[in-house]
């Protein structure tokens, strides 16, 4: 099954989006700790996406969207107008420096990498895809 | 979309985050220890048992306070964490760095 879901970068936004991606995924077999999982990450990468590269614009938009299939990973697609920044090239804080500096930021580029067993980048003219595959067992 | 309920017993405070702690919301979160803390609370738990989700922006707040807290002698006890919630903070290891414990009981006690 293929959802889209299209979200205006406003913070406010984010639980509308976790309870899209909860339903839709739920609906397909998927067990409830891996939804819980991938809907931490999914809101990590959004919320990340409205406040750094859209500085929370609400008229800023960009579509989420998911191809759940069962035997198949999932493949979750954040599409934009070219603003994203690769998480791939950003190197994560350690946790002891975290807690040394009182810094409240940098914990969410890990939880998205410890969740996800793939994040790539598709750079087109006039959008960026960042596609992010996980594997899991369905119920 | 969250609310923190507060209440004292003994001298400890005690803050239970109702519903989910998110980018937009783990400000409040914030607030209400920052306002523990500076109401003289020693002794701080944190019930989640009614916390139903929280992304890196509320791991962060509960991070961000460790350094004071051993600093000021505070103790702040988290309990009562639904499975999922539990596996949010075990994923980065933040189970190892904070004290969090299956019920208020136990919570007491580690607070002393």
């Amino acid at each position: 099954m293929n959802y889209t879901y299209k979200v205006g970068c406003s913070i406010e936004n984010l639980k509308g989006l976790r309870d899209f991606i909860r339903i839709s995924l739920k609906t397909n077999g998927v067990p409830d700790l891996q939804i819980s999982e991938l809907v931490l990450a999914l809101d990590e990468m959004c919320s990340n996406l409205m406040i750094h590269a859209h500085h929370c614009n609400p008229d800023d938009l960009f579509e989420l969207h998911i191809d759940v299939k069962k035997g198949s990973p999932i493949v979750f697609e954040i599409v934009d107008d070219g603003t994203v920044f690769d998480i791939n090239e950003f190197s994560e804080p350690g946790l002891d420096n975290l807690i040394h500096e009182k810094r409240k930021g940098g914990l969410g580029i890990r939880l998205i990498k410890s969740i996800m067993d793939k994040i790539e980048y598709e750079h087109h003219k006039d959008k960026t895809v960042c596609r992010l595959v996980k594997k899991v067992s369905f119920n | 979309m969250i609310q923190i309920k507060r209440m004292q017993e003994n001298g400890v405070d005690v803050l239970a985050p109702v519903g989910e702690i998110d980018a937009s919301s783990s400000i409040e979160l914030d607030l209400a220890i920052a306002k523990s803390v500076g109401d003289g609370f020693t002794k701080i738990l944190i019930d989640c048992s009614a916390l139903e989700y929280i992304s890196s922006a509320g791991l962060g707040v509960f991070m961000s306070y460790i350094e004071e807290f051993k600093e000021k002698n505070i103790k702040m006890v988290l309990f009562g964490m639904s499975e999922k919630v539990a596996n949010t903070f075990q994923i980065l290891g933040l189970n190892e760095l904070l004290n969090i414990v299956k019920n208020k009981e136990e919570a007491k006690k580690i607070a002393g």
